[in-house]
């Protein structure tokens, strides 16, 4: 068990750059999700972490010990590969089995014939298959051990090669999309198994994903990152709530949340696709800012008026106890999503008119330029010299 | 798959004409041996007969065995065959599989040239070294030795090609894993990547141990001495000064010469075919 402390890496392959000055601590037993969409770098830090890359600047921490320039295997730390990088010549047992016995046998005992005959070989590697046993039975594939990984399913292989990393304590577990390659029912299930694996064990564990559902399912906070850079870090709920940039909240949620441009008529009120909405932003009138609402910050009105949307629906998707309406608002090129219940918007038929409320108090505000901007009554701070500098 | 598999069947015109063009090639393949065979086993009086006939009219067979095998040392030269060819493979092997790692799998300046050479290497025809490496050999003092047989084989560019197409093939991330799991690179090398390209290897092993066993050029530069000669190089000097026009015996010794060879590929043709194709395809 260890903290992680990562301090400034910046990676770059030729001219792209991949990881931009990115700094984290992870504490000791923490799960900490990397979330970003593919590419953004993130399975890089990973490997950064793993001593598998070697950054271009900044240093790693691990127990506040630093590691930069440590082979991997000095690093006391374990990983789970997407593709699960098992060694298919070998059996399931010494899969699980090789981590410990280029660690506890030396360099001759290792040896296929003459090893056997030295004295402490027969004991440690007696030990060694103990362990391996223990294992794999609390991962539920103790009667595997003598299979090859080619005769197993994905869900098994997958097990085994949690259980390579798990078999030798390691202070951090790394993982990489471990669990992209199985199928959607496997892939929930092992989502509660490794979340239970960590409460277990006690280690910190670094999760890479794409999938922000596993992120928030499994994680104790979320770093999101984009194109080589942490946009924010913070817990799953805050990641949702309350993001800090327009790239977070794009990336998470789904539907994706609906960004609309408006402008400040007068303090309290913007101006959006032809409506006036009640917002308290204190900012002077004709400043440009984007609103971002959820689909769930809408609900389904009778008729229009002050602070109601009104636009022509286009699409319907029926979700069981809810609605999720696609609709056109005037001046804005892309579809508006809302997600209705279903008893509230009985009627609703495509080229129908719709009208919708919005609640003020769940709508997040951007400058332009995607920056959160924070009312003063929920931040506790002037959010007003931003604003005057938008507007200019 | 039935789909695939009816979309790809060949109307049957095409499919008779492909069989022809193939047993064709394959007969004009198979036809010297299938003489050799024919007159190993026929007395010197009917293999200058006229007419041509598969079956002798009197079975010659084990006399010209006998005599094969009894006139020269033909075990000895085999046995030296045997030897020269299994040293010269464990150390192909050996030098090889660490070069084709450190060429697919490990980033470094200057890779790309020193692959690039290994690539001439594999074009320049062997011949065309023979003086140099004669050369070298006297100065080294190890002509008509063992020694003088193997070691211009100890590194094919070949192998190195060959195993680095291979390895490329085989994910980084078990390369990773491994650093992981503690192994050194040369560990790596051996218990890892070696023993998951097997069918490389057998492929490999099956045209080093054919291109060796059947080398006639260099054994001829290099020994002089009768014990050390492998099989061809035993068996030209047979025609020259045993055997004469003696074409029973001298078949006889062909056919027991290129016999363990056929036996090898048969036994190992599955991976042969794989392990040529494996790298080519993916």
């Amino acid at each position: 068990m260890a903290s992680v402390s990562i301090d400034g890496i910046q990676k770059n392959y030729g001219p792209t750059s991949v990881l931009r000055g990115v700094s984290l601590s992870i504490a000791d037993g923490e799960f900490l999700t990397l979330l970003g969409p593919s590419g953004c770098g993130k399975s890089t830090l990973l490997r950064i972490l793993a001593g598998l890359e070697v950054q271009d600047a900044g240093s790693v921490l691990i127990d506040k010990r630093a590691v930069d320039g440590l082979r991997p295997k000095w690093r006391d730390v374990a990983m789970v590969f997407q593709s699960y990088a098992l060694y298919p010549h070998m059996t399931v047992a010494s899969n699980m089995a090789l981590p410990l016995r280029m660690r506890r046998l030396s360099a001759v005992q290792r040896l296929p014939l003459v090893g056997r005959l030295l004295p402490e070989t027969a004991r440690i590697t007696a030990e060694i298959d103990v362990e391996v046993m223990r294992t794999a039975k609390s991962l539920g594939i103790g009667h595997l051990l003598a299979r090859k990984p080619g005769q197993l399913s994905g869900g098994q292989r997958q097990r085994v090669a949690v259980g390579r990393a798990m078999v030798r304590h390691p202070a951090v577990f790394l993982m990489d999309e471990p669990l992209s390659n199985l199928d959607a029912k496997l892939r929930v299930q092992m989502r509660a198994e490794i979340k239970e694996l960590h409460q277990r064990l006690g280690g910190t564990f670094v999760y890479v994903t794409h999938d922000q559902a596993e992120a928030m399912t499994l994680s104790d906070r979320v770093a999101v990152m984009v194109d080589g850079e942490l946009l924010q870090v913070a817990a799953p709920q805050d990641i949702y709530v309350d993001p800090d940039d327009r790239r977070v909240a794009e990336f998470i949620g789904s539907p994706k949340i609906n960004m609309l441009d408006g402008v400040v008529r007068e303090r309290g009120v913007v101006d959006v696709a032809g409506s006036a909405l009640a917002i308290e932003v204190d900012a002077i009138a004709g400043a440009h800012i984007t609103l971002g609402i959820r689909s769930e910050a809408f609900h389904f009105a009778d008729h229009g008026g002050p602070g109601v949307l009104t636009g022509s629906v286009r699409m319907i998707e029926h979700m069981g106890s809810d609605l999720l309406v696609h609709f056109d608002l005037a001046g804005v090129d892309h579809l508006v999503i809302a997600r209705l219940l279903a008893e509230r918007a009985p009627h609703i038929a495509v080229g129908q008119t719709l009208h919708v409320g919005v609640r003020p108090d769940r709508v997040l505000l951007f400058t332009r330029d995607g920056r959160r901007l924070r009312r003063e009554v929920e931040a506790g701070r002037a959010s007003v010299t931003p604003i005057r500098e938008i507007a200019r | 798959m039935s789909a695939f598999k009816s979309a790809r069947r060949l109307s049957l015109p095409t499919t008779i004409l492909r069989h022809a063009v193939l047993l064709c090639t394959g007969a004009l393949i198979l036809a010297p041996f299938v003489w050799m065979v024919s007159l190993s086993i026929k007395p010197a009086s009917e293999i200058f007969r006229v007419s041509f006939s598969f079956w002798p009219e009197r079975f010659y067979g084990i006399e010209n065995y006998t005599k094969a095998l009894t006139e020269v040392p033909l075990p000895r030269y085999m046995g030296n065959g045997v030897l020269v060819c299994a040293i010269i493979l464990v150390l192909q092997i050996l030098v090889c599989t660490p070069c084709a790692y450190v060429l697919a799998k490990l980033r470094f300046p200057g890779r790309d040239l020193l692959f690039s050479m290994v690539l001439i290497g594999l074009l320049l025809p062997h011949q065309v070294l023979s003086l140099p490496l004669f050369i070298l050999s006297y100065q080294l003092d190890i002509l008509n030795t063992y020694a003088a047989l193997i070691f211009p084989y100890v590194i094919s560019p070949f192998g190195i090609f060959l195993f680095r197409q291979f390895f490329k093939t085989i994910p980084d991330d078990v390369v990773h894993a491994a650093r992981l799991d503690g192994l050194s690179e040369l560990a790596i090398v051996w218990r890892i990547m070696l023993p998951m390209a097997l069918p490389a290897l057998i492929a490999f092993s099956i045209f080093s141990v054919v291109g060796h066993w059947n080398d006639l050029f260099w054994p001829l530069i290099a020994v002089r001495d009768q014990s050390l000669m492998p099989p061809p190089l035993g068996i030209m000097v047979f025609k020259n000064e045993e055997a004469g026009n003696d074409y029973g015996p001298l078949m006889a010794a062909s056919t027991l010469v290129v016999m363990p060879l056929i036996i090898a590929f048969l036994a190992a043709q599955k991976w042969f075919v794989e392990g040529m194709t494996g790298g080519a395809v993916k």
